[in-house]
């Protein structure tokens, strides 16, 4: 493959590892070889949304040093993961951490992904449980018809079978 | 059956899709955790194991899997048998890390993957040969659904499904295709594809995944952000995309014959050479020369009988599965020997194909 974009640091290896760098409010762009990266402490062995995070993480961690002596370092309540240790590490203990370091995780979602509001699937459970009597009830029919071979009623019965499944759940294969 | 024997079965390996000859395989997962347990990395061991305990239970009962539905706890698999998985690409390499209270549980049709206690509590995850991603989706969302009424998922309104990982969160959704993109590499032309694909916030990796070489020509798509986009939509995104790539890999492989021709002659000849009559082979030479005999064949240089093989081949030199036939731990040495012992046997009935059911494993 083509030499295409030279290391920032060395300017001498070709560039392999790409890292977007968040600085207030600017994105910093870093294209580095695989020495020069291993060299500034990156492991490549991450996967590349750790490595992001370990930056920005990382960058709190040192203003905090810098002048944060003694800044609060607030737990969550639920399973008692320090803000510290999730800066450090970017890996979050339990559901309550969302709300717990509520603060925190708006800014890094806003730098990681496209959205700030999840817009896809959410649990249905007690749609699910609903539809799934209805459709039990009419698959008995179904069965029954079948059996006394009333074949009209049978279809009927799959049609709605069909409709009120493809409204919600699908039936098991 | 164990959850090896169903790997030895090798459920559904297909011939390639004519019509997208470069795509492998497309593959959804979704990461899941529950609302009432802290995440596995912070859960300990004992809570782990009782956690696997009752989900391995509910998980075997799932109408949406399709039977016979294996599980395997992470004791139960030695580390032989886990490489092989992950080479399989049914876990993934920080699952096969993983000891007690982490387990796989899987579809008789070895479609369907759920791993328990990776960094999430669940990944849910099908893999299906060629660009199905619309389809894959479909049938992880069947069991996501299902699973929903029999557990409670930690989901928020405004972040979606809570993940460990916050890169992961929204709809902890991350669908990707594996692409066999000879031509560009050959032509020099996939640094700038891989840049072109990362300005649209889609990742490229290695045949193993994140931070792994592309061995073979084969590389991963995937797309990054989870959050403010719908499944659906990420999805069609994706199918897109790779199409796009899959145009430029055809061109670039017109282009390698029209160009290059006898240099590209001179490659597959080379492979075809190599792989009938070496005695050492590393897992990359072997990919790579793998990869290139195979292209040859699609373009007509040479003649393969049954390219499928040579497709199966690239998955068993890799080195869990070389040592996995042997039924031992090999030094590497012994493993490059063992590899090419295969490889030459494999090879030549690829391309005189005169075994039915010229099983290469």
């Amino acid at each position: 493959m083509a030499a295409d974009m030279l290391c920032d640091k060395c300017q001498k290896a070709e560039a392999t590892v790409h890292l977007s760098r968040v600085v207030g409010p600017d994105v910093k762009k870093m294209h580095l070889c695989e020495a020069c990266a291993s060299a500034s402490g990156i492991d490549l062995n991450l996967p590349p949304a750790a490595v992001i995070e370990g930056l920005l993480l990382g960058l709190g961690k040192a203003a905090a040093a810098a002048g944060g002596e003694g800044l609060p370092d607030p737990a969550c309540p639920s399973c008692g993961l320090k803000a510290s240790e999730f800066r450090s590490a970017g890996r979050l203990g339990c559901a309550a951490c969302y709300r717990a370091f509520a603060d925190e995780l708006a800014p890094l979602l806003r730098s990681l992904h496209r959205g700030e509001r999840h817009a896809g699937k959410a649990p249905r459970r007690s749609a699910g449980a609903l539809l799934d009597a209805a459709s039990a009830d009419l698959r008995r029919e179904l069965d029954e018809a079948v059996a006394r071979e009333d074949f009209e009623r049978a279809a009927e019965l799959r049609d709605r079978l069909r409709a009120l499944t493809a409204r919600g759940e699908k039936p098991p294969p | 059956m164990t959850l090896l024997d169903l790997v030895r079965s090798e459920p559904s390996i297909p011939g390639r899709d004519p019509a997208l000859p470069p795509v492998i395989s497309s593959r959804v997962r979704l990461a899941r955790n529950f609302a009432d347990a802290p995440f596995p990395g912070r859960a300990g061991e004992e809570a782990g194991v009782r956690l696997w305990e009752r989900i391995r239970a509910v998980l075997c009962g799932l109408s949406s899997m399709p039977a016979p539905v294996i599980a395997g706890g992470n004791e139960e698999i030695d580390e032989l048998g886990r490489q092989v998985l992950l080479e399989r690409h049914l876990i993934s390499r920080e699952h096969a890390g993983k000891g007690r209270g982490s387990g796989v549980v899987l579809s008789g049709d070895g479609a369907i993957a759920v791993l328990v206690n990776e960094e999430d509590h669940l990944r849910l995850q099908a893999m299906l040969p060629g660009l199905r991603l619309e389809e894959a989706w479909s049938r992880i969302d069947d069991v996501d659904t299902e699973l929903e009424r029999a557990v409670e998922y930690a989901f928020s309104p405004r972040w979606g499904y809570l993940t460990a990982c916050p890169s992961n969160v929204g709809t902890g959704m991350r669908a990707s295709v594996m692409l066999h993109l000879p031509g560009l590499v050959l032509m020099d032309e996939m640094g700038p594809v891989v840049r072109g694909i990362q300005k649209i916030g889609l990742a490229v990796r290695g045949l193993q995944g994140e931070g792994t070489a592309a061995d073979g020509h084969l590389f991963q798509v995937s797309n990054q952000m989870t959050l403010g986009e719908r499944e659906a939509d990420l999805v069609a995104t994706l199918d897109q995309i790779v199409r796009e790539i899959v145009g430029h890999e055809m061109n670039a492989r017109a282009r390698l014959r029209q160009k290059r021709e006898a240099l590209f002659r001179d490659r597959v000849g080379r492979a075809a050479g190599v792989l009938a009559n070496a005695h050492v082979l590393s897992s990359k030479e072997a990919l790579d020369l793998l990869s290139v005999l195979r292209l040859g064949g699609e373009a007509g240089i040479i003649k393969i009988a049954r390219p499928e093989a040579l497709d199966r081949l690239m998955l068993w030199v890799q080195p869990g599965h070389v040592q996995w036939t042997e039924g031992r731990r090999l030094s590497q040495g012994r493993r490059d020997q063992a590899r090419a012992d295969r490889v030459r046997a494999g090879v030549a009935l690829a391309i005189r194909g005169d075994r039915r059911r010229g099983k290469s494993g």
